[in-house]
C-alpha cells in the first residue's frame, strides 16, 4: 500500500509540471500583454519610454527561456510572485475567494450527496415502474437546466415573493455564520441541483450493476435483511463510481463556477480567473490554473486511495 | 482479402433490414427516449425553417415597443430593443443546433480516435498520451474554453474550437478504456497477422467496436456543448450581439429587468433546458439500449 501511495504521489508531479508548462506557454500566445492593455484604458497612447519601462518593470523584456527559468524556479521554491496588475502578493489575492468557492463547493457537495444517494438508490430498487421514472425525469431535468438560468430564476423568485435579496457582499462563515449562509445557500441550490443530477444518476446506475451481483444473491439466498443487504453490501460496492463523480465534480466547482459566481455577485476564484485572464495578468493566471490543477490532481489521487483501500484488487493490479 | 470484402457485402441488405427494427424497438420499448429523440428533430427542423417560421425579423428592433409583456402580436414579449422574443429564440436554436452538432461531432471523434491509437500501441506512446491528456482534464472545461477565446478571440468558429477542444481528452478517456478490451480480440491479432497497416486496423476493425461508447458520448456532448455555449454566450465570451443565441438573450438586460419583465429571462432559459433534456432524454435511452448490463431482467 505504501508503494502504491507513493507511485501515485510520484505521478503527481509530472502532470502538474505539464500544467506548469501549459499555461506559461497558452498566456504568451494569446496576443495582447498587460501593459497595452492597461495603457489603452489611458485616454491618449502612452509614449514608448512608458510603456518600456514598464514592461522591464514587470519583467516582460526579458527573452522567453529566462521567464520560464524564473517561473519554474519560482515555483520550486513554492514563491508564486506578485500579481501584475495590482502588484499585491498572489497569496493575498486568493486567500478570500479561496475560502468563498470552497465553502461554496462544500455546501453543493453536501445538497447534491443528501439528494443524490437516497434517490438514486430507490429509482435502482423500483426500476421501469413510475417512481424510477419520475426520479430519472427529475436528474435529466437537473442535467439540462444551466445553473445560471436557475440562480436567475431564484433571485427572481426572492424577488417577487419575499420582496428580498441575498446579501450582496461576502462575509466569511467565521465572522457572521448566519449571514454567510444566507448569501451562499441560493447558489448552492443552483449548483447542488446539476450535481446532484450527475450523482443521482451514478448512483442508480451503480446500484443497478451491483444488485445483479451473485453476492446480493446470496445474501438473499441467506435470508439476510432486506435493510442490511442495502447498506452493508449493495450501497458500500455501488459507493465507489459515485465517489469518483462526486470527487470530479468537487474539483469542478473549486474553478469552474464563472457563471453562477456572476449571477449572484461572488467574487470566488472563477470570477477572478476570468479577469486573470482579460487581464493578461500572467502570473494570477499561472498561479489560478496551478492551483485548480492541484485541487482537480489531489482529488483524484485521494479517489484511487480509497478505491485501493475498499477495493483490493486494485493495489495489486 | 476480397473474399472478406464481398462477404461484408452480401451481409449488407440484412444490417439496414435490422437498423429499421431496431429504431421500432427502440421507440417501442424506450418511449422516453423516443420523445428526446421527437423533441431533437423538432429542434432541427425548427433551426432549418427559422426563417420560414418566424414571425419577426430576429434582428428587426422597434422602440415603439420595448419591454412589451407576452401578447397576441409578440407571444413572448420583445426584448430591451424591441425585438420579438419568440423570433430569436426560433433562431437561438440555429446557434444552438450549429455548436452542439459540430462539437459534439469533431469532439467525439477526434477523442475517440486518439482513444484506440493511445489504446492499440499501448506501452509508452499510450503512457506519453494519457500524461498529455491528464494535463488538459485537470484543466476545468469552461476555463480551457475561456482561455481559448481569449486567445482566440468571439465568433462563431472560436466558440465551437474553445468548446471542442476540452473534449477532445474526455472522449479520448472513455474511448480508450473500451479498446484496452478490444486490443487483446483475436480478430485484432488476425488482422495484425494478416499484415494490415496500424492506420487500417485502428480505423477500420477497431474504432466500429468502440460504437457504442462513442454514440453515447456523442449524445452526450450534444447537450454539454449548448450549455457550454449558452454559458459563454452569457458572459460575453461566446457569440456575439446581434447574433440570436439563448444564452446571449439571458445577459445585460434580461437580468437588470428581470423583475419587470421577467419573459426576457424566463423564456430563453427554458429554451436552454427543454433542447439539452431531449438530447440527454435520448441519449440515456440510448446508453440504456446499447448497454446489456444495465437492460431490465
Amino acid at each position: 500500500m505504501t508503494k502504491y501511495i507513493l507511485k501515485r504521489i510520484l505521478l503527481m508531479i509530472p502532470t502538474l509540471i505539464g500544467v506548469a508548462v501549459l499555461i506559461f506557454f497558452l498566456m504568451r500566445v494569446v496576443p495582447g500583454d498587460i501593459v497595452e492593455l492597461r495603457f489603452a484604458g489611458e485616454s491618449g497612447s502612452a509614449s514608448r519610454e512608458t510603456i518600456a519601462i514598464e514592461r522591464a518593470r514587470l519583467g516582460l523584456d526579458k527573452p522567453l527561456w529566462r521567464q520560464f527559468l524564473e517561473y519554474m524556479g519560482g515555483l520550486a521554491r513554492a514563491d508564486l510572485g506578485v500579481s501584475m496588475w495590482t502588484g499585491a502578493p498572489i497569496i493575498e489575492e486568493i486567500k478570500l475567494r479561496f475560502a468563498l468557492s470552497l465553502e461554496l463547493a462544500i455546501l453543493s457537495t453536501l445538497i447534491a450527496v443528501v439528494l443524490a444517494i437516497p434517490l438514486g438508490v430507490i429509482a435502482a430498487l423500483k426500476q421501469d415502474t413510475w417512481v424510477d421514472y419520475v426520479v430519472r425525469l427529475f436528474s435529466i431535468a437537473g442535467l439540462a437546466t444551466p445553473s445560471f438560468w436557475l440562480g436567475i430564476l431564484f433571485i427572481l423568485m426572492l424577488l417577487v415573493v419575499f420582496k428580498w435579496l441575498p446579501p450582496m457582499v461576502y462575509t466569511p462563515l467565521w465572522v457572521n455564520p448566519w449571514q454567510n449562509i444566507l448569501q451562499l445557500i441560493w447558489p448552492a441550490l443552483a449548483v447542488g441541483y446539476r450535481y446532484s443530477a450527475v450523482a443521482m444518476r451514478m448512483t442508480r446506475s451503480a446500484m443497478l450493476e451491483v444488485l445483479r451481483e451473485d453476492y446480493i444473491r446470496t445474501a438473499r439466498a441467506k435470508g439476510l435483511w432486506q435493510k442490511l443487504i442495502l447498506t452493508r453490501h449493495a450501497l458500500k460496492n455501488a459507493m465507489l463510481p459515485v465517489l469518483t463523480v462526486v470527487a470530479l465534480e468537487f474539483a469542478f466547482l473549486m474553478g469552474g463556477l464563472v457563471v453562477t459566481e456572476q449571477v449572484f455577485n461572488l467574487n470566488g476564484l472563477g470570477l477572478l480567473f476570468v479577469e486573470a485572464v482579460a487581464h493578461r495578468d500572467y502570473t494570477l493566471t499561472q498561479a489560478l490554473v496551478l492551483l485548480v490543477a492541484t485541487v482537480f490532481i489531489v482529488v483524484n489521487f485521494f479517489v484511487d486511495l480509497a478505491y485501493a483501500w475498499i477495493d483490493p484488487r486494485i493495489r495489486f493490479r | 482479402m476480397a473474399t472478406l470484402e464481398t462477404f461484408v457485402d452480401v451481409t449488407e441488405p440484412t444490417t439496414t433490414r435490422s437498423w429499421r427494427t431496431a429504431v421500432i424497438d427502440f421507440c417501442k420499448q424506450r418511449p422516453l427516449g423516443a420523445i428526446g429523440a421527437a423533441v431533437v428533430v423538432l429542434n432541427l427542423v425548427v433551426a432549418v425553417t427559422a426563417n420560414v417560421i418566424s414571425p419577426y425579423d430576429p434582428l428587426a428592433t422597434d422602440y415603439g415597443a420595448m419591454l412589451t409583456a407576452p401578447s397576441r402580436a409578440h407571444w413572448l414579449g420583445t426584448d430591451a430593443f424591441g425585438r420579438d422574443v419568440l423570433t430569436r429564440i426560433l433562431y437561438g436554436s440555429r446557434t444552438a443546433m450549429l455548436v452542439g452538432f459540430s462539437c459534439a461531432m469533431v469532439g467525439a471523434t477526434l477523442g475517440a480516435v486518439i482513444g484506440v491509437t493511445s489504446a492499440y500501441f499501448g506501452g509508452k506512446v499510450d503512457l506519453v498520451v494519457q500524461r498529455v491528456m491528464d494535463c488538459f482534464l485537470s484543466f476545468p472545461l469552461i476555463i480551457l474554453a475561456l482561455a481559448v477565446v481569449a486567445m482566440l478571440g468571439n465568433g462563431l468558429q472560436n466558440v465551437i474550437a474553445a468548446i471542442t477542444i476540452p473534449m477532445i481528452p474526455r472522449a479520448a478517456l472513455v474511448a480508450r478504456s473500451s479498446a484496452l478490451a478490444i486490443r487483446e480480440m483475436p480478430y485484432v491479432d488476425a488482422a495484425r497477422a494478416a499484415g494490415f497497416k496500424h492506420g487500417r486496423i485502428i480505423l477500420r476493425h477497431m474504432l466500429p467496436n468502440v460504437m457504442a461508447p462513442y454514440l453515447i458520448m456523442l449524445t452526450a456532448f450534444l447537450g454539454q456543448a449548448i450549455l457550454l455555449e449558452s454559458s459563454l454566450s452569457f458572459l460575453g465570451l461566446g457569440v456575439s450581439e446581434p447574433t440570436p443565441a439563448w444564452g446571449l438573450m439571458l445577459r445585460g438586460a434580461a437580468v437588470q429587468f428581470a423583475e419587470s419583465a421577467p419573459w426576457m429571462a424566463v423564456f430563453p432559459g427554458l429554451a436552454i433546458s427543454l433542447a439539452v433534456f431531449a438530447f440527454n432524454l435520448f441519449g440515456d435511452s440510448l446508453r440504456d439500449a446499447l448497454d446489456p448490463r444495465l437492460r431490465t431482467q
